[in-house]
């Protein structure tokens, strides 16, 4: 094995892999959520449109979405291996285990709050990125120029389908747990770790693990209750 | 002085390979300034007479600074204090408690007999890298190397580390990056431990994954379990250390 074989699945290496991938992550979500509030522009979808064409059809961003691919392909298969690797580490469990209250149930739990986020990852994919590259898409005309509409297609399901909302919902609520831990997590296991900067690295995890998915749930809400179809 | 009466579930396990299992036993009459092993020795005795086979334990020395008594009581790594299981006192339990005593569960600690788990992989990391191999001669002028009192300290709070496993037992993982990390600082901290500073950090990480301890979830459950309180700042640096020498040694 070369050293960079070697280094990369040691256990530290692969919780290296772990923290630049979800850091990575934290930087799609910030860029996502920022692009899908063209939502609200009140221009009957134009402008989102407009930006779902763009970012399916610029060829840089299609080299980013292949770097994203890979970063959620990366962070998962790392996810299961040290989760399978963790377990083992303790064939036999404890008849009675009391966690130190200073231990917060969004660390113990990572592995639940990320396959939840999969979960409804595939689903959201299912629902929006597949009919819009590879179904018949209902088109609307923007200065003469035909586009697929996306905008609609949002509206219908936030709408019409209130199983994917409360699924959409849930999936946020855990995405926020898997950060309130994750991001900070990510920096230790960096190697970052200073009392200047902990409780600013902590604060910054707190914040945008509110902020995001709080973000991203005011999408169906919005939809749900202030818009007709 | 209160006395008290117990009912006390026990792991009994013959050998490594035998399958173990949760036995009852009570006693009674226990002092509440016993210590938790001196309550055992009391068991063992009453066992002894019943001519039955005795509950075996790790201790030694019995003041907090060898890290050989284990046990996890009631779901915690040397129970309910932050202490080490020999200084934990019975003051600490209640007339009438009901105690699960387990030993640390970790594949790489595997049972021995009872309570005892063998802890030899913590001796291999060490020897994987944990020293200082220079030839160091009669001991030298305590100034003749100038070292900031901040940095002494910090070393030293990692050199206190007594290597009893209670970080693996607590961690969900059964992760040994506690005690290897507090290894692997309190020399990479100090003058005398840069010479071979890559190759302690490279050999003892290696060490540490062939023995089968799993990773770290940055949980904090060791450091809140450690009796030495040895901090997981520890970690992060063993990471820095780590990634340092993975760049910068010549092991290829
Ligand atoms: C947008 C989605 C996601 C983001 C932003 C994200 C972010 C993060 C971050 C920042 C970490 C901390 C890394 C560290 O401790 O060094 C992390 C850890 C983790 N993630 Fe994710 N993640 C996402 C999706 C997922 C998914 C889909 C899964 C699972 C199948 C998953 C499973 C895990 C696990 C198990 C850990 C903990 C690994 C460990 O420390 O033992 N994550 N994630
Ligand atoms: S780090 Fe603490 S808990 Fe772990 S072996 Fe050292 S003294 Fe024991
Ligand atoms: S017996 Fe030595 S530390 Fe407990």
């Amino acid at each position: 094995m070369s050293w960079i074989t070697n280094t990369l699945t040691s256990t530290l290496g692969r919780k290296l892999s772990m923290s630049l991938t979800g850091l990575f992550l934290v930087s799609f979500l910030i860029v996502h959520l920022s692009g899908n509030f063209l939502l609200y522009k009140g221009d009957g979808g134009e402008a989102f449109n407009l930006y779902s064409n763009f970012m399916s059809t610029n060829g840089l961003i299609r080299v980013l979405e292949i770097g994203l691919l890979l970063g959620f392909g990366i962070h998962i298969w790392t996810a299961s291996i040290l989760t399978r690797m963790n377990s083992a580490a303790r064939p036999i469990g404890y008849a009675v285990q009391k966690t130190h209250e200073k231990v917060s149930w969004f660390s113990r739990n990572m592995g639940l709050s990320g396959s939840i986020v999969l979960f409804f990852l595939i689903v959201h994919l299912i629902n929006f990125w597949f009919p819009y590259h590879y179904q018949e898409m209902p088109m609307v005309d923007i200065e003469g120029k035909p586009y697929k509409d996306m905008y609609g297609l949002v509206a219908r399901i936030f709408h019409d389908e209130w199983w994917y909302s409360v699924l959409y919902l849930i999936a946020l609520l855990l995405l926020g747990f898997h950060l309130q831990h994750g991001f900070a997590s990510a920096f230790r296991t960096l190697g970052l770790d200073h009392k200047k900067y902990n409780s600013i690295i902590e604060g910054i995890g707190n914040i945008i693990s509110i902020i995001l998915p709080l973000g991203f749930a005011t999408m169906p809400v919005y939809f749900w209750f202030f818009h007709t179809v | 002085m209160n006395t008290m009466n117990l009912t006390l579930k026990i792991w009994r396990q013959p050998n490594t390979a035998a399958k173990g299992e949760l036995k009852t036993y009570s006693i009674s009459g226990i002092n509440d300034h016993m210590s938790f092993l001196e309550m055992m020795d009391v068991l063992n005795e009453n066992l002894q007479k019943k001519g039955e086979d005795p509950v075996v334990f790790d201790h030694d020395c019995r003041e907090g600074i060898c890290g050989a008594c284990s046990l996890v009581i009631n779901g915690r790594p040397h129970g309910p204090q932050q202490t080490t299981t020999c200084q934990l006192h019975m003051r600490s339990f209640k007339d009438g408690d009901t105690i699960y005593i387990e030993p640390w569960r970790a594949k790489a600690f595997p049972v021995i007999k009872d309570l005892m788990v063998n802890r030899s992989a913590f001796d291999r990391i060490q020897h994987a890298g944990g020293y200082v191999s220079v030839n160091t001669g009669s001991a030298q002028d305590a100034n003749a190397i100038p070292i900031g009192k901040e940095i002494a300290d910090e070393a030293f709070n990692s050199a206190t580390c007594i290597g009893c496993g209670a970080c693996v037992a607590a961690c969900k993982n059964a992760s040994a990056m506690l005690f290897v990390s507090a290894k692997i600082s309190q020399l990479a901290m100090l003058p005398q431990g840069q010479a071979e500073r890559n190759r302690r950090a490279e050999g003892m990480v290696a060490q540490m994954d062939q023995e089968g301890f799993g990773a770290c979830t940055n949980t904090g459950a060791c450091e809140a379990e450690c009796p030495k309180q040895i901090s997981i700042s520890n970690i992060a640096r063993m990471n820095r250390e780590y990634l340092g020498a993975k760049l910068s040694s010549n092991a290829v």
